[in-house]
């Protein structure tokens, strides 16, 4: 093998230009290659993310209220009877009231201080309002401390700030403000001018938003016991008893329009099962990861077909040097591995440009869109990928050319 | 001519030799110009000027009425304004138009044969939103400044809302109950939705649904009506009555202002800055002024309307879109070479350097042309199938225009063409005599 490389450096020099060519082209698919699957699994990670509902049981209805004088006294009188006509639906196991709910898109959220006075705040959380019923109708995991009681449970008029003396808070905010894991019983601020005591902790809890800047805080997540009285609207969050989904989401709007038909639920998305809304949250994930692919996979067919054109033109070009090698000697074995060397030395080098172009993209990426440093994994990944596409690609024109007969050395051109 | 045709014809000779060589070309061409061009197209329709004429006389002015302390990345001030301030704006009426507005969310009460309310989604504005933002009517118009002092209940409906409740026909002095309270219509709009929606770049991400209408902003005060876009606030929180919640620190209104010159700008930019100064002074603000007046395009572009997916999906594209041209020199390269011989006999018998030279470029500029028509196919499947990479109300906006498709061929013919100029080269300096000699 070491004897053969210096011939093929030697060669080589006589084909600058496509040498280099297949070079670059090596250098630059492997620079996209490995930002793409690093995008690929960024996004992909996304949409697996956990949101701590019972995803397979849980819908959501959103309901506008049609009259917009109505007293906060007046709009909880019709919450409370929705309430309790969805949770004595027979499909439904538990109905609770909610300002929003996890993988919402957008989303309320307020920002965390540890004392009143503090001005920079420490940190943020996304806000959930619901009544004792909440944790049950999302199927959370309460893993610590306890519920809110009945009695806790008050009611909030709209953009009316009231904050309550308790809260139950995800593990994630949990532990980013307290750190030591003693979060239970400690207290905080959340815009509010009392401090809300922790009884409860939760974990997972999703926040609404899946953009950026919520994954800057992510899952950090509470919930007061409210129950809104907002006279725009409310969500209802609905769990059904298993494999009642569909039949609990057919009931539901009917025995909310016999309750009252002064309000506006959205024939297409004013009821959703989780199915649907991670669907949607998560649209723009699933788009860029299937983007991606396509790119990924058209990117590396046409490279190796670029290689194979290109070796293919140089066996062609050396039929009559192959055939002095094998009349002086040389086996079929060794033509072989003449081309598949000289391969991986132009992949080889192209490799090594393309690792520095794909750290390049990685910055470009990281600088304008905030994106995560790319691991080394995807380089080797990339780098492996691409030596093993560059001796694939070449197989097939150098089995040609260690087929060139030893005759071929006597024939003029 | 004649000769560029008879290259042309030899081009095309020549590319059905290789068959194999040609259609590797003309799918690399082919995928590249099309990748670039379907995500080009979304990109194209998430950053164009939504208002060419007018962006840059329009701006939305910003005041810091939060503090360093508590401030956006960068010590930005909020991305709209309180009451206090927006009211204090439109009092000084320091530019030629002003408006100032925010999200309203109502509901068309039932009445006659609709037994169910109805969603009507809008916005509460100033009487000069209409000029400023070149709103079209079908019927009626907007309404006067005398309407705003007078906190009139006039409203502009949308068409489409129109088309719902009233079948299309001139509604102009009918009233319609929303919510309760009663609205004369005054204007009925044409089809109206810019997009992005440069205007409410706070409450929504600029691809919304059209509005259904557009009421009185001091109604809206007089009828308390909480805003149903986005509120954003700092500090702790004690408002309970609506006039507590004007004085709060909250920013959820959005101002427009109109500038005509530069000097104006400036104008309008030390008016801000005063207004903030004077505010320091009588104790409201703890901090130096901090304002901003941008323009509509600079806003889009600072609220970072066009979605990072487009821009990295477009620069990778671009990216694939280079590799298929490396892969075209390449190619080419071989297929030029691989005829020295025939060149030789050519310059041999008289053909200059330049004669060869544009007959290979031609010769690429029909594998381009080939590319391209492929290009063209393959972007209207990607455009048509773009719903499965965007999200719909953006990826509808994505369309095979015939500027697209002129766009498509010219990329793909030059592109083509400039990758020749190498192997065209190269082939060009083919020495005769060396290759007479070896063969």
């Amino acid at each position: 093998m070491n004897i053969q490389i210096r011939p093929i450096l030697i060669a080589l020099r006589r084909h600058k230009a496509g040498t280099a060519l297949i070079a670059l082209q090596i250098a630059l698919t492997l620079a996209i290659v490995c930002n793409a699957l690093f995008i690929i699994h960024q996004r992909l990670a996304n949409l697996s993310q956990a949101s701590g509902v019972d995803e397979a049981n849980v819908f959501v209805i959103s309901n506008q209220w049609a009259n917009a004088d109505e007293s906060t006294s007046q709009v909880d009188a019709q919450v409370r009877a929705d309430l309790l006509a969805l949770r004595q639906l027979p499909g439904v196991l538990d109905a609770a009231p909610a300002s929003g709910y996890p993988l919402q898109g957008g989303g309320w959220d307020n920002l965390v201080t540890m004392t009143l006075d503090q001005v920079k705040p420490t940190t943020d959380a996304a806000v959930y309002l619901g009544d004792e019923h909440f944790i049950n109708a999302l199927g959370l995991k309460l893993v610590a401390g306890r519920n809110f009681r009945p009695d806790e449970v008050s009611v909030v008029g709209t953009q009316q700030n009231i904050t309550p003396a308790t809260v139950i808070v995800s593990k994630a905010l949990a532990d980013r403000l307290f750190p030591d894991g003693k979060a239970l019983g400690k207290s905080f601020y959340a815009m509010g001018t009392t401090p809300s005591t922790i009884i409860g902790i939760i974990d997972p809890l999703h926040r609404q938003g899946v953009d950026l800047s919520s994954n800057r805080y992510a899952g950090q997540s509470l919930i007061w016991p409210l129950r809104s009285a907002d006279v725009r609207g409310i969500h209802y969050i609905v769990r059904a008893k298993p494999g009642q989904l569909a039949a609990a989401m057919r009931e539901a709007p009917k025995a909310l329009l016999a309750q009252s038909r002064m309000r506006i639920i959205d024939p297409k998305d004013g009821i959703q099962d989780y199915a649907a809304i991670r669907q949607k949250v998560f649209e723009t994930d699933r788009g860029m990861a299937v983007l991606m692919a396509i790119i990924c996979v058209v990117l590396l067919a046409v490279t190796a077909a670029g290689i194979v054109g290109l070796t293919s033109f140089w066996v062609g070009q050396r039929r009559k040097q192959i055939g002095v090698r094998r009349a002086l000697g040389a086996r079929q074995r060794d033509i072989l591995s003449y081309f598949l060397t000289e391969n991986l030395l132009i992949t080889g080098g192209g490799v090594l440009l393309g690792l520095l172009l794909a750290i390049c993209m990685n910055l470009w990426l990281m600088l304008r869109f905030a994106s995560q440093p790319m691991p080394m994994a995807y380089l080797i990944v990339g780098v492996l990928l691409l030596l093993v596409l560059g001796q694939g690609a070449v197989l097939a024109p150098a089995l040609k050319a260690s087929r060139v007969p030893p005759v071929e050395a006597t024939r003029s051109v | 001519m004649v000769m560029l045709d008879y290259y042309f014809r030899l081009g095309l000779r020549s590319l059905r030799r290789n068959p194999m060589l040609t259609a590797l070309m003309v799918m690399a061409i082919g995928f590249g110009v099309a990748a670039s061009m379907t995500t080009y197209s979304v990109f194209r329709a998430v950053s164009g000027n939504p208002i060419p004429d007018k962006s840059a006389r329009l701006f939305t002015p910003q005041i810091d009425g939060w503090g360093p302390q508590q401030n956006l990345q960068n010590n930005e001030p909020g991305e709209a304004l309180g009451y206090i301030d927006a009211m204090a704006l439109m009092t000084a009426h320091k530019a030629r138009r002003q408006t100032v507005l925010y999200k309203v969310q109502l509901s068309v009460i039932p009445g006659g044969n609709r037994d169910l309310p109805l969603n009507a989604n809008g916005y509460a504005v100033t009487s000069d939103f209409f000029t400023m933002f070149e709103v079209p009517f079908r019927y009626g118009g907007g309404w006067s400044t005398r309407d705003d002092d007078a906190r009139a209940s006039g409203i502009v409906i949308s068409d489409v809302l129109n088309q719902k409740l009233f079948g299309g026909a001139d509604s102009v002095g009918r009233t319609l109950d929303l919510g309760g309270h009663d609205y004369q219509i005054v204007g009925v709009t044409s089809h109206w939705n810019p997009r992005p929606r440069f205007y409410d770049l706070f409450s929504t991400n600029g691809f919304g649904k059209e509005p259904d209408i557009y009421m009185v902003f001091n109604r809206a005060m007089d009828l308390e009506m909480r805003p149903g876009g986005r509120n954003s606030c700092r500090g702790s929180l004690s408002y309970t009555t609506w006039q507590e919640y004007l004085q709060s620190n909250c920013v959820w209104i959005t101002p427009w202002v109109e500038l005509d010159s530069p000097a104006e700008v400036a104008g309008y930019r030390r008016f801000l800055t005063n207004y903030a100064a004077e505010q320091q002074h009588a104790g409201r603000f703890n901090w130096a002024p901090n304002v901003r007046l941008r323009d509509v395009m600079q806003w889009m572009d600072y609220e970072q309307v066009v979605p990072p997916e487009s821009r990295i999906s477009l620069a990778v594209a671009l990216g694939f879109f280079l590799i298929c041209l490396v892969n075209t020199i390449g190619l080419l390269l071989a297929k030029f070479m691989r005829r020295a011989g025939e060149i030789g006999v050519r310059r041999a018998l008289g053909a200059t350097r330049g004669e060869i030279y544009t007959q290979y470029l031609i010769e690429a500029g029909t594998v381009g042309l080939a590319g391209g028509l492929l290009g063209l196919l393959f972007t209207a499947i990607g455009v048509a199938g773009v719903g499965v990479l965007f999200r719909p109300e953006i990826a509808k906006l994505a369309k095979l225009d015939p500027s697209l498709v002129a766009l498509t061929f010219a990329v793909a013919i030059v592109a083509t063409v400039l990758a020749a100029f190498y192997p065209a080269w190269r082939a060009a300096r083919v020495q005769p005599a060396w290759q007479l000699k070896s063969s």
